[in-house]
């Protein structure tokens, strides 16, 4: 990890879709134990939360959400999209979110990964989203930028998110899992990359990492299945997140960064009982996709709220008629930015 | 600290894939005593090598090896007075064996790279993998976070839109190297003793828009696809600048991909690159592509190819006309480097008469 940052500027932000935390919270302590932990129960779940001793955690429950934010905006928060609010109330310049079926990994030699040391180190050293630099991250030991890369270059820019990957179930959707029902991911890739500017990907919420005085506002929950539930393949909630996070990112000069840390992720959920609540999910894809593609910010769009506001104007115009999905998720992000205007951390910094 | 796999390590494979459809491509000025390790992974194919500098000298080449062999004199015979676009006193010359193969892929490698092992121990063929990475489409229109998602125990990620799960068609892939590193000079100078010891077990797709510093050090692509493409540009003897012939290679490449619809991929496999070139010698060489660069790469990020650039040598072609008019108040060597870029073309053309060969369609 590196020495300038203190332990005191990170919070870990966990959702909890299930009650008993009790191995989950034993498995990452010798990795969670140093830092603040902010655990935020699904407003949905009836039963109480089980969290062992020993942690310096925030917990917030549907009274607390309810205390915040008022009830009826609380159900935006409801399922996976319950971390928002851990995100809308951290006061620390860096939050790590992982799953709560997500366990530490090991690496290739055996060893633990300590994914928020991971995740710290990809947020505090440079992106390199103009040129891609074959070598993969420039900043790792043992590695360099490759000949050809331009000088001018090769300072970087600010990493605003870190998009860790898992072993075991991997982030699959739930036609392609239900396909294969054996494949697990055990393919250790030793990389960090830097996501090349206008490229889009799908950014999973599983396991994530952020400068929050960057980026924050653009984490957000807004698009909401219909028949959304408590599976990841039950929800497109962090891939639409991503998008806009990506959109603004690209717009604003700051970079993201995919690959290392890996986090476990265990075996849950029916892949082919999911399925017929994701295909709404697969089909809204075929829009979001070339949508985000297609989005151009202006310049006057120079902080993350900015974007956020922009993008959900682009939303409703473009794609509110063709489902009402959209036309809420849009609803949705302007009254985010709003939220967070009023219970978030302070407006985030212009973009570099 | 990485190794080389030994002689006898490396195990033949039970199936020497694309066997009769790929050439490879080895550009020497010393000797080829490096096939001995790579025996048992290239002997069933084809052998193309193109003798750079005295070509009075007698390149040895190891028993049992089918091949084809040119130098300076014969490609000054067989193309005449286009043998201008092809350099002297340097590995660009390379190119030139892209242009006299008749087959459909291209397999080009240095003859100081030498067969790398994986983390298990196991001696990697690197040949077997790149023609796996060409004969599998690329995706470069969405990122998948799990990498190549047609490689065994991956796939695409949740979110990745079905519709463009079929990918498209891969023109080149582009290995790396353990070892000795493809740094420049500067950072040679300044690290000298630092080597690639990752593996990083991955193979991606660029994305489209993306450029990267392509090395043909380890290389591999579709000829027919892009071919004509692949021109290692003016180097070496009589010119002012050193190895850009790949990196150069690489842009037009990229950006005709891009418009053509066509994939590259980097990544796997590894070779393992022994030889350390002179940091001083290299620096002279590049030192005018450093300052360059900086005006080509935003070229090519830039650069916009018309619709009706259908084909590669059409945007080939089109791509030579705008080196011309953009970059040559930088220096009158791109002048110079957009007419070797024609005559490349016309070359080309001349030594593969054949009909319209299949390529993508048009962005």
């Amino acid at each position: 990890m590196s020495l300038s940052i203190k332990d005191h500027e990170i919070d870990i932000v966990i959702g909890a879709l299930r009650s008993d935390l009790t191995s989950f919270m034993s498995e990452w302590r010798p990795i969670f134990s140093r830092f603040h932990l902010i655990i935020v129960k699904d407003p949905d779940l009836k039963e109480e939360l089980k969290i062992p001793e020993g942690f310096n955690l925030d917990v917030y429950k549907k009274p607390d959400i309810d205390c915040v934010v008022g009830t009826s905006t609380s159900t935006i928060f409801s399922g996976y999209s319950c971390r928002y609010f851990g995100y809308l109330v951290s006061r620390k310049k860096y939050i790590i979110s992982v799953d709560d079926d997500c366990y530490p990994a090991k690496d290739n030699k055996g060893i633990l990964v300590d994914a928020v040391a991971q995740h710290i180190t990809n947020l505090t050293t440079p992106a390199t989203p103009f040129f891609f630099n074959t070598l993969y991250d420039p900043f790792t030991e043992g590695a360099d930028f490759v000949r050809g890369y331009p000088f001018s270059l090769r300072s970087g820019v600010q990493c605003a998110l870190s998009c860790g990957l898992w072993l075991n179930l991997a982030h699959y959707d739930a036609p392609t899992q239900a396909l294969k029902p054996e494949e697990r991911n055990s393919r250790y890739v030793d990389a960090v990359l830097t996501v090349p500017a206008r490229s889009l990907m799908p950014i999973s919420g599983i396991n994530i990492a952020f400068n929050q005085e960057v980026i924050g506002p653009a984490l957000l929950p807004s698009l909401r299945l219909g028949g959304e539930g408590k599976f990841r393949w039950e929800t497109m909630e962090d891939i639409w997140s991503g998008m806009c996070v990506k959109v603004a990112c690209d717009h604003l000069g700051l970079g993201v960064k995919t690959g290392m840390p890996y986090v476990w992720r265990n075996d849950r959920g029916d892949a082919i009982a999911s399925l017929r609540k994701e295909w709404e999910g697969v089909k809204l894809m075929e829009e979001v996709v070339p949508f985000f593609q297609s989005v151009r910010l202006p310049r006057e769009a120079t902080t993350t709220e900015d974007c956020v506001a922009e993008v959900a104007n682009v939303v409703k115009e473009q794609l509110g008629s063709k489902d009402p999905i959209f036309a809420r998720a849009a609803k949705a992000m302007v009254d985010w930015v709003m939220l967070w205007k009023s219970v978030g951390s302070s407006t985030s910094s212009p973009g570099a | 600290m990485a190794e080389p796999a030994t002689a006898t390590q490396a195990a033949a494979p039970a199936v020497a894939l694309l066997k009769d459809e790929l050439d490879i491509v080895i550009p020497t000025i010393r000797n080829l005593d490096f096939l001995e390790m790579w025996r048992p992974f290239f002997q069933p194919y084809h052998l193309i090598i193109v003798q750079d500098g005295d070509p009075s000298k007698t390149i040895k080449v190891p028993e049992g090896f089918d091949y084809e062999l040119y130098n300076r004199n014969d490609i000054n015979r067989i193309l005449g007075p286009k043998a201008s676009c092809i350099s002297f006193k340097d590995s660009a010359c390379r190119c030139f064996g892209y242009m006299v193969s008749k087959k459909k892929y291209i397999f080009t490698i240095d003859d100081d790279c030498f067969v790398a092992k994986d983390p298990s121990g196991k001696a990697i063929n690197a040949l077997e993998q790149h023609i796996k990475n060409l004969l599998s489409p690329s995706t470069p229109f969405f990122f998948n976070t799990l990498y190549d998602p047609f490689r065994e125990g991956a796939d695409f990620v949740r979110g990745y839109p079905f519709s463009l799960r079929e990918g498209v068609p891969t023109a080149a892939s582009h290995g790396l190297w353990l070892n000795i590193p493809d740094y420049d000079a500067p950072t040679q100078l300044v690290k000298p003793l630092e080597r690639n010891t990752r593996y990083v077990d991955a193979v991606l797709t660029i994305p489209k828009g993306t450029l990267f510093p392509m090395c043909g050090m380890n290389l591999a692509f579709n000829r027919e696809l892009i071919g004509p493409a692949m021109y290692f540009g003016l180097m070496g003897d009589g010119q002012p600048i050193g190895r850009y012939d790949d990196m150069w290679a690489g842009w037009c490449t990229k950006v005709i991909c891009d418009h053509l619809g066509l994939g590259v991929k980097t990544g796997l496999p590894y070779i393992f690159h022994s030889k350390a070139s002179n940091p001083f010698v290299n620096l002279r060489k590049e030192y005018k592509g450093i300052y360059w660069q900086e005006e080509i790469i935003p070229f090519f990020q830039q650069a916009v190819l018309p619709k009706d650039c259908t084909t590669v040598p059409k945007c080939y072609i089109e791509l030579a006309k705008q080196v011309k008019e953009k970059l040559s108040k930088v220096d009158p060597y791109f002048d110079k480097l957009a007419d070797a870029m024609v005559t490349w073309i016309e070359a080309w053309d001349e030594l593969n008469p054949i009909g319209p060969v299949p390529n993508g369609k048009a962005a």
